[in-house]
């Protein structure tokens, strides 16, 4: 998948699990960031062609272009709307969170 | 020459904290796509170092580090030296700064790095103010554009930004650098093109890409790329390489669109005025009439 | 192999004796701007490299903080560097400085102490490293041309130590020991590849295995922590220096002492504390003034970060009078090294009469009269005469 997940932060539970100095493991997460949006995006696979641009201009990497259809990671978008404003057809729309996506 | 269907799965820059529709986000993340997981990387203070790596939430995924505002070029000419002690093969030394941390502070040492030859590729993303410390004016800021240490402040002669932007990719030029470019995440591929290049230089590179900033310039999180395409169609962002002592425009629009197109759609522009907006027209089209005599276009 | 035999004896300035000691420790990079009185030894280090008879990446920076800059990034790639400055160019780097120490690379750098502007000086005395005292580097100061050799060595061994992971700054005195001219033993490579080892860093790498990100943020819930680790580290030190001491003994048959050494205190009523190439001519002073009959002895603080609490502490009861010597002054109160040693002084059995002499400031000579007349000083204010606390010793105007 090639995305790094959540994990719960173990802070070092003694001195000697300190590390030596103020480094940490790259491509650890310990929040999502769903919470910043106001508006989520939905996709009409239908109007879909598959041409990648969302996947390539999200700021977040969020989009996954693996699957039949393309999907969006929620617990990291943030729901900037760029996809849905960049989208050559139109498949993506924003919706507020709390409504259906239909 | 990469596309983009060849651009990896992995996500190299993920779960950042940087505002919504942030251009720095793409520009990094996309950065990170052609130089792949074989990356040293060195950010210093700026917007991207403080969403990306304040502990414990890592969102790099590749060896970083986060490097004193001024010093970005020096660490990235030690860390080539050490690539070239320990006789790595095949690594990026990679440095993502903004235009504080290049222009102004960093200047130094990024002058220091470039004329010294290390293999380095610096990239400076360019959202034209001290963001990161909340929206200061660098030497990169527009004229025109209202910041909280340059505002407009509503009385007369008040216009935000009195100066024009430094012009950093002749500077660049100056030091007979192997590769330099300018870019914009808003045109992808010519981006995507000049990342492999510079990635593939045999000595410094630099690239200097426009990162609209929604917070910043005072717009809709949804159309960063759209003010992007908006500043190159207007001619205040030209699209040029150089390349083996020789610079060259990529993109000439036949036509420029009125700058009100691009100021319009910002709220750091709104307090100007037809005379402003004239003065702006005029410096640009200076700028373009010197450019396209001296270089020619691809 | 015989030891001796193998070293050389060379003719050598000390600034040289940086060189040949940094060579002999194989450094990987090397990042140095040239500031006069540091000059000659970057150079000699850029001429063995250049001649191919050291292996190692020479970074011309534009500027001194670009020297630690650049000699960080190679740390933190897992190289071993080296780095040089003074006055005006120690400042510089200040930020540089907190930076390497906090991020716990083992950095060793030479500082050729020099005064620092306003007025303009580039001659020595302290006021450079003083200032730079709080960045957590362990900070020592050597007396001649071969403890600044030997110095150098040892100094990678304790920054490199696994318990201690604190960069090291080695001061030799501008001029009058950067570039005094002394015989000395130049050990053999073989000897010292022994002793010190190749650089194996510890995780606090970039390393494409397992990456990490270095010199994060830290925000006020968890930055306690890591500052308490460089406290413990430098507290590793003062164990770790005397060992590195005997060990360097062993191999190269020279020791130059702890955190201080004593020089004819086990007896003395009266002693002064010196640093750097000063303690040399205070022995000079002592013998001189023991032949009169008086019971005077000299302690030469050789590591000044970490602070030798312990040994001040413990000489306290034992003497009547202390002097302490200090090539600057902390404006608004006395000279740094006299306030630290007061205060250690403080934790002994008993507290002896102390006085402060500012001397030697920007390149003036500590004569020998300068010294026997500190001497004679903390033997009359032990006596009950008076005494101005912190005096600047042959001002002009004044007799001395």
């Amino acid at each position: 998948m090639g995305k790094p997940t959540t994990v719960p932060f173990r802070y070092p539970a003694s001195k000697k699990d300190m590390p030596v100095g103020p480094y940490a493991d790259a491509g650890v997460l310990v929040e999502i960031n769903a919470g910043w949006r106001i508006v989520r995006p939905v996709l009409d696979g239908g109007k879909c062609v598959k041409c990648q641009r969302c996947w390539l201009i999200c700021p977040e990497g969020a989009v996954d272009r693996m699957g039949e259809s393309y999907t969006v990671d929620v617990n990291f978008c943030k729901g900037c709307g760029l996809c849905a404003y960049e989208c050559p057809t139109k498949a993506i729309i924003m919706v507020k969170e709390g409504e259906k996506d239909e | 020459m990469v596309t983009m269907r060849d651009l990896p799965e992995q996500e190299l820059l993920y779960g950042h904290k940087a505002c919504p529709g942030c251009a720095a986000g793409i520009i990094a993340r996309m950065i990170l796509k052609v130089t792949g997981e074989r990356t040293f990387l060195a950010y210093p203070a700026s917007c991207l170092s403080t969403v990306t790596s304040i502990y414990p939430q890592m969102a790099f995924s590749v060896p970083s580090f986060t490097s004193p505002f001024p010093a970005t070029g020096a660490v990235l000419s030690g860390m080539a030296a050490a690539v070239k002690a320990k006789k790595m093969q095949d690594v990026t030394v990679l440095g993502i700064a903004g235009d504080g941390g290049t222009a102004d502070i960093g200047l130094q040492a990024l002058s220091g790095a470039v004329e010294r030859g290390h293999k380095i590729l610096y990239v400076c993303y360019d959202n034209e103010a001290y963001m990161n410390t909340g929206i200061q004016r660098s030497s990169l800021t527009p004229y025109g554009a209202s910041t909280t240490t340059s505002p407009a402040v509503g009385c007369a002669g008040s216009i935000g930004e009195r100066k024009f932007k430094k012009n950093l990719f002749e500077i660049m030029m100056a030091h007979r650098i192997p590769y330099c470019a300018t870019a914009s995440p808003s045109y992808l591929p010519d981006f995507l093109r000049k990342i492999e290049k510079a990635k593939n230089t045999d000595g410094p590179s630099f690239l200097h890409i426009l990162a609209p900033c929604p917070t910043g310039w005072g717009f809709a999180s949804d159309r960063t790329l759209e003010v992007g395409r908006l500043a190159v169609e207007t001619g205040l962002w030209f699209l040029a390489e150089y390349e083996n002592g020789k610079a060259k425009l990529n993109l000439v629009p036949r036509e420029f669109k009125s700058v009100q197109a691009y100021l319009g759609g910002q709220k750091r522009f709104k307090h100007l005025t037809p005379q402003e907006w004239a003065t702006i027209e005029e410096q640009r089209d200076r700028e373009w009439a010197d450019m396209k005599e001296k270089w020619p276009v691809s | 192999m015989n030891r001796k035999a193998a070293e050389e004896r060379s003719f050598i300035s000390g600034n040289e004796a940086v060189a040949f000691g940094v060579r002999l420790c194989r450094p990987q990079v090397i990042a140095a701007y040239p500031i006069t009185p540091q000059t000659t030894a970057v150079e000699k280090l850029a001429e063995f490299i250049e001649k191919c008879e050291l292996d190692c990446e020479y970074v011309n920076v534009e500027s001194e903080h670009s020297a630690m800059a650049a000699a960080m990034g190679a740390a933190m790639m897992g190289c071993r560097t080296f780095t040089a400055s003074s006055s005006q160019g120690l400042l510089y780097m200040c930020e540089m400085l907190h930076y390497v120490s906090g991020s716990r690379f083992p950095i060793v750098m030479m500082n050729a102490n020099r005064t620092v502007a306003a007025p303009w000086n580039i001659y020595g005395d302290h006021r450079d490293s003083m200032a730079m005292r709080d960045a957590g580097w362990i900070q020592l100061y050597v007396e001649n041309v071969q403890e600044a050799l030997d110095m150098m060595i040892q100094a990678y061994k304790l920054a490199e130590h696994p318990q201690v992971q604190t960069p090291v700054m080695v001061c030799l005195d501008g001029f009058v020991l950067t570039h005094t001219y002394e015989v000395a033993s130049i050990p053999a490579p073989e000897a010292v590849d022994a002793f010190l080892p190749a650089y194996s860093p510890s995780e606090n790498i970039l390393d494409l295995s397992a990456p990490k990100s270095l010199c994060i943020s830290v925000s006020p819930e968890w930055q306690t922590e890591f500052r308490f680790q460089q406290q413990e580290a430098m507290e590793a030190a003062r164990q770790i220096i005397p060992v590195i001491d005997g060990e360097f003994a062993e191999h190269f048959g020279r020791s130059h002492g702890s955190l201080i050494e004593e020089y004819r205190c086990e007896d003395a009523e009266y002693i002064l504390v010196a640093m750097g190439s000063v303690a040399g001519t205070t022995r000079l002073v002592v013998d001189s003034l023991r032949e009169e009959g008086l019971k005077v002895g000299l302690v030469k603080v050789r590591f000044f970060r970490p602070f030798p609490k312990a040994e001040f502490a413990a000489l306290a009861s034992r003497v009547k009078g202390v002097g302490v010597i200090d090539r600057e002054v902390s404006f608004g109160y006395e000279g740094a090294l006299y306030t630290e040693a007061k205060a250690a002084l403080a934790g002994g059995a008993s507290f002896p009469k102390t006085l402060n002499f500012i001397a030697g400031l920007s390149g003036r000579d500590i004569t020998k009269e300068n010294i026997a007349a500190m001497y004679r000083k903390v033997m009359a204010h032990s006596a009950g005469q008076e005494e101005q606390e912190v005096q600047f010793v042959a001002l002009r105007w004044e007799q001395w």
